[in-house]
């Protein structure tokens, strides 16, 4: 079997066993085991089998050895896929159009030179709807990105389904739930859910591979929904809770929005392209080789170079094809004067705010899902679910399709998109992070950090900074994970999320101290400079020395630099704040100190899995078997090369990220990362650790902006007022109108209605009713009358008859006298 | 218009006698109390109308040879008399089976059915 024919069928059944899973639990929960305590095996052993043929997949991509120079050469199975060598000429055009790069790139980057076309795998299992040039299908497209990325979904969603088989177990009897309130005052008091919880931890998992595996842009998208429903059935677990149900509907409602952008830049797609595929896929009905998305706006022909697609351009120029009709209306090559002329309308600039909207709003949808400016507020309050569902939310899934997206999608972002992400990165990573400082809740300090995370990725990624922010997303996945679960073990020891209660805990819990301590120092990027260091070291200083590379070739924007440098700062401080009041000093509640206790060995087993990685992320093995190295096989064609473009937002350089590894760049940005995280976490031991500054001094002289902070810039409050407050004026201005105008209308209407039914009702009563009672007693009377003449009298009969006839006869001879006479 | 007590013996005589019969039956109908006698009224009365058929079916009382009805007068007759015995004996029936629940036969008992 081929690698071809391999990769898609192990990742296909990868994804497909949690939803098996799905739907065991979903069936059969309530009867697996005492209060279907045999769920949570269903669920992590489904997990990890999926990991299993995932790590299976990782290594055979390892050992089909996917060079970065060479593209991989397989094509037995050409119905189903296609690689990219198919255009094998174009490929050698453009192999040494730029040599220089490859001895730009350092000792890990190896023949980056040559690197045009990313390895990838493409093709459809099933079509869902085909009429004409329209085709919707689950379809695969698979390059290393995908590969890593179902490794590392996998592993820590096993981990975490191993951590909530032990942080439920409240589930599994009946719950007293303290903080609702029934009418009578007394707590909620309901029956356990942990079938329940498992089952949609299994769709959720399901759903986010779905995403990574996706072979176009609406199975994306399903799946993007499918992920929104699952972070609403978690968020909202403790649904009772009215804080948790707010929270889940804030979550989906806010997603809702970025997803309306979303919808629009697949709209804009699909009308000029007709295709969402990201690879080229076959046609079933010519079997000719259609091009995907990634090929259409950088076709081989062009050199990999971005241009909008002749779709686009047509689209765009409807007027000019009206004209071309309206000049020459009897032409049968209409189609070919138009493809005529679509270079020329390409270069007047046709299609390219359509592309630039396409791109935007496909962003929009990462903005929601990732938590961006403006619609990072829904994260912060996911933290009402379980804290595994923090866990799986803020690191493996939901939040990390968005940046994956990106990613993904990367080839046809133009930098003017490429721009607005940047900035919107660096604003979400600022704000973020001056939010977590003085948050005292432990999770959302964790739920801040996650926002101003994906900012640092976002940014890279619009800086040009391809691998480093996919770089970043995985070794962050590890990461936060392990600091949410800890967080977890935390809470679940001390029964608060209050940090102001905590304090000491090292003593008490050892592996959850120790493992957090790994969990803050990779995510400052903590290491020894140009040696060794935590896997966020080597993400943190890429985007870093990319950051810095765009400031430098761009020096209108070298405000994004400053961002990430003081973000790192922020960063360590609010970290280190959040470890050393939790772990570090001595107990600030005796009470909840007395209580804590080191969580069960199903809970601290995980920590300890999710450290190793925390630590070793980012490494690069010896044979080219690192994360960044792996990335770099996935980079999009023609994002290699340093760019220039005169885009709708002014001039902009994309710097080639090969570049940023260069010696100068490389030292500041790492220097400055060192320093910054250095700084920050000395200020956080001054201020927390030993209590050189005082915490309160500080809030109490800066207090504006240490009130800002806690209203957490109020944004909130903003929205509250822009949008939450009018539509709620609105709706009751509708109300208003529904019951005064309305309702009245249709009450007058009733009482017309019921005093013409009064008049009738009495017409009924006293005339019809009177006519049919009258007949009815007068036929009555008569027939009381006529009983008296019926004696039962036999002689009496007779005699009537005799009188009777003789009457008639002399009747009858008195009035016809003539007649019997004659 | 000849006496009918010296005329020649016509229709008319036998009208007359018909007549008789008729009022002789339904008097006996009027007044017997016993039900076998109110019987026997109703066969006087139907032969009374049978005598009336007879005469005005008979070519020789008609006078000049030629009878005015032919045959139907007998042959209504002849019905008469069926139809008298069919309903003498659903009468005798009805009697007897008054007498087995009352015990008498005597009309005036059988009021049952009055008002």
């Amino acid at each position: 079997m081929t690698a071809a024919q391999l990769f898609p069928i192990l990742l296909g059944i990868a994804w497909l066993i949690p939803l098996a899973s799905f739907v065991a639990i979903l069936f059969f929960g309530n009867r697996m085991g005492d209060h279907g305590k045999g769920a949570a095996t269903v669920a992590t052993s489904a997990i990890g089998v999926s990991f299993f043929l995932s790590l299976i997949t990782f290594f055979a991509w390892v050992m089909a050895g996917h060079e970065v120079s060479s593209p991989h050469h397989d094509d037995s199975h050409a119905s189903v896929h296609r690689t990219y060598n198919d255009t094998e000429q174009s490929v050698q055009a453009v192999v040494f159009r730029s040599p220089e790069h490859g001895d730009a790139g350092g000792s890990h980057a190896s023949g980056h030179g040559e690197a045009v076309v990313p390895a990838s795998y493409s093709g459809d299992w099933y079509t869902l709807y085909e009429s004409g040039t329209l085709r919707l299908s689950i379809g695969w497209y698979i390059d290393s990105i995908t590969v890593l990325m179902f490794v590392v979904v996998t592993f820590i969603a096993t981990c975490i389904h191993f951590y909530a088989a032990g942080y439920m177990h409240d589930e599994l009897h009946d719950v007293t739930d303290s903080e609702v309130r029934l009418a009578t005052g007394e707590p909620l008091h309901r029956e356990g859910r942990f079938p329940r919880f498992f089952q949609a931890l299994s769709l959720f998992c399901f759903s986010m591979l779905g995403i990574v595996i996706a072979g176009n842009l609406a199975m994306v998208f399903i799946f993007w929904e499918l992920v929104g429903i699952c972070s609403w059935f978690l968020i909202g677990f403790y649904f009772e809770r009215h804080s948790a149900s707010t929270a889940a509907n804030k979550a989906f409602i806010v997603n809702r929005v970025g997803d309306f952008g979303m919808l629009i830049g697949l709209m804009a797609l699909w009308g000029g392209l007709g295709t969402l595929q990201f690879g080229d896929s076959v046609s079933s009905a010519t079997g000719q080789v259609e091009p995907g998305l990634f090929e259409l706006v950088r076709p081989a022909e062009n050199h990999h170079e971005q241009q909008v697609p002749d779709g686009l351009v047509a689209f765009a120029a409807a007027d000019q094809i009206e004209k071309m009709v309206a000049a020459n209306p009897s032409s049968g090559e209409l189609s070919r004067e138009v493809a005529a002329a679509v270079p020329d309308w390409r270069e007047q600039g046709y299609g390219r705010w359509l592309l630039f909207v396409a791109g935007l709003g496909i962003f929009c949808g990462c903005v929601g899902k990732s938590a961006q400016v403006p619609l990072f507020v829904w994260l912060p309050d996911a933290m009402e679910g379980p804290t595994p569902v923090s866990a799986l939310v803020h690191s493996a899934t939901m939040v990390a399709a968005g940046v994956y997206l990106v990613g993904r999608f990367f080839p046809v972002l133009t930098p003017d998109v490429l721009l607005v992400i940047a900035y919107t990165g660096g604003l979400t990573l600022f704000i973020a992070a001056t939010i977590a400082v003085t948050a005292t809740d432990i999770k959302r300090v964790l739920a801040y950090s996650t926002v101003s995370q994906l900012g640092y990725m976002m940014l890279a990624l619009g800086v040009g900074g391809w691998v480093a922010g996919l770089f970043h997303l995985i070794t962050h996945a590890f990461f936060k994970s392990l600091l949410f679960l800890c967080s977890g073990s935390v809470i679940h020891a001390c029964h608060t999320n209050d940090m102001r209660k905590m304090g000491g805990l090292l003593k008490v819990m050892p592996y959850t101290g120790w493992t957090m301590l790994i969990g803050c120092l990779a995510i400052i990027g903590a290491g020894v400079p140009f040696v060794l260091g935590f896997s966020g070291y080597y993400s943190k200083d890429a985007i870093l020395a990319q950051a810095l590379l765009f400031s430098r070739t761009n020096p209108q924007h070298s405000i994004l630099y400053l961002a990430v440098a003081g973000g790192a700062f922020i960063t360590a401080f609010y970290m280190f704040r959040l470890w050393f009041m939790t772990f570090a000093g001595s107990p600030r509640d005796q009470h909840v100190f007395e209580h804590a206790h080191e969580s069960p060995r199903v809970m601290t087993a995980p920590l300890v899995a999710l450290a190793i990685f925390a630590v070793a992320a980012g490494w690069a093995l010896p044979g080219g078997l690192g994360v960044e190295s792996l990335l770099e096989q996935a980079r999009p064609a023609g994002t290699a090369e340093t760019i220039t473009t005169a885009g709708i937002l002014g001039s902009i350089t994309l710097p080639a990220e090969h570049e940023s590894h260069s010696g100068a760049i490389h030292v500041t940005a790492t220097l400055t990362a060192f320093l910054t995280a250095l700084s920050g976490v000395l200020l956080a031991a001054a201020m927390y650790l030993k209590p050189l500054i005082s915490p309160v001094a500080v809030a109490h002289a800066a207090r504006p902006i240490y009130t800002f902070l806690v209203h957490r810039w109020y944004v909130d409050e903003l929205y509250n007022r822009i949008f939450v407050l009018p539509t709620l004026g609105l709706a009751r201005f509708v109300a208003a109108i529904d019951t005064q105008l309305i309702d009245r209308f249709i009450n007058s209407l009733a009482w017309i209605a019921r005093q013409i039914a009064t008049v009738d009702a009495w017409f009924d009563r006293v005339i019809v009713d009177g006519i049919v009672n009258v007949a009815g007693s007068v036929t009555w009377k008569a027939g009381l009358e006529l009983k008296r003449i019926q004696t039962g009298n036999l002689r009496q009969y007779v005699m009537f008859i005799v009188v009777g006839t003789v009457a008639i006869f002399v009747l009858a001879t008195l009035l016809f006298r003539t007649s019997f006479a004659g | 218009m000849t006496c009918l007590l010296f005329g020649v013996v016509s229709v008319s005589h036998y009208l007359v006698v018909g007549a008789i019969l008729f009022t002789c039956g339904v008097i006996c109908m009027a007044l017997k109390r016993n039900a076998l006698g109110v019987l026997m009224g109703i066969e006087l009365v139907l032969n009374g109308a049978n005598i009336n058929f007879v005469a005005f079916g008979s070519e020789y009382l008609a006078g000049d040879g030629e009878s005015v009805l032919g045959l139907d007068g007998e042959v209504m007759a002849l019905f008469v008399i069926l139809l008298a015995a069919a309903e003498a004996a659903v009468a005798l029936a009805i009697t007897l089976n008054f007498y087995n629940n009352h015990a008498t036969v005597d009309v005036d008992r059988a009021d049952d059915l009055h008002g």
